[in-house]
């Protein structure tokens, strides 16, 4: 399974965090947001300064690109688990 | 006239909701006692019976124990700490969009192309079809897309 992180941070920002916290997955920048609203994902007015950023969300994709699971969580303390993650992966296996 | 005693427990009070208030920061890192606050609860809860034998003893027995101002002032405080940090997790971490118009479960991903760390251009197709290791032939078995907020 590929994990790909999306949000508003630039290219730059990204590869910092990286560097910094050793991610080797793919960072995605959305700088305009497009994705996120496409995706209905815009939190308005939320990041620093008032930037619109994306809240946070993940979906589980098979190969062929269909959804198969799908984690909105109603509380900004309470994220994904990694291992619930791996446990919705290991059925697509 | 005795000297009356310190009132203690009025100190002790407010320094647990202080402590249940800041331990919450680090303890948030870890999902069992990130969901569910317990430990700020229970010093939260020690706390509060703590202040409450101090004013008791400021005010019922004020010949014997110090306190009568200091009692509601600490109280309030206190109560102010644990007013907060609820107000932060039961109305503010909650304040999300529904998200109502999101992609469903069985539906396909909506395609999208964005630039990554090394600034290159990344559509979801890539990602889907690309292996994993370099030199390898096998595609992912599937992608999780991971929104956060970032660090703006």
């Amino acid at each position: 399974m590929r994990p790909v992180a999306i949000s508003v941070d630039s290219p730059e920002a990204s590869r910092d965090l990286c560097k910094k916290a050793r991610y080797t997955y793919t960072f995605l920048s959305d700088p305009n947001a497009e994705v996120i609203r496409r995706y209905d994902l815009l939190h308005a007015g939320a990041g620093e300064n008032g930037h619109d950023i994306a809240r946070p969300a993940e979906f589980l994709l098979d190969a062929s690109g269909i959804i198969r699971w799908v984690n909105l969580t109603d509380d900004l303390r309470i994220r994904m688990r990694p291992e619930e993650a791996i446990r919705q992966a290991q059925k697509l296996l | 006239m005795n000297e009356r005693r310190r009132n203690w427990h009025l100190w002790l009070g407010f320094l647990l909701c202080l402590v249940g208030f800041v331990s919450y920061l680090p303890l948030a890192r870890f999902p069992l006692t990130r969901d569910v606050p317990w430990v700020s609860y229970l010093f939260f809860a020690a706390g509060l019976f703590s202040l409450g034998i101090g004013l008791s003893r400021a005010f019922g027995r004020p010949e014997q124990f110090r306190g009568k101002i200091l009692a509601p002032v600490l109280s309030l405080l206190g109560l102010l700490v644990v007013g907060m940090f609820c107000f932060f997790i039961f109305h503010a971490a909650k304040q999300l969009p529904r998200s109502a118009r999101s992609p469903q479960v069985g539906q396909r991903a909506p395609d999208f192309s964005l630039l990554d760390a090394n600034k290159e251009t990344v559509t979801l197709a890539a990602l889907l079809t690309t292996p994993l290791l370099a030199g390898s032939q096998k595609a992912p078995k599937g992608v999780l897309l991971i929104f956060y907020r970032g660090y703006w």
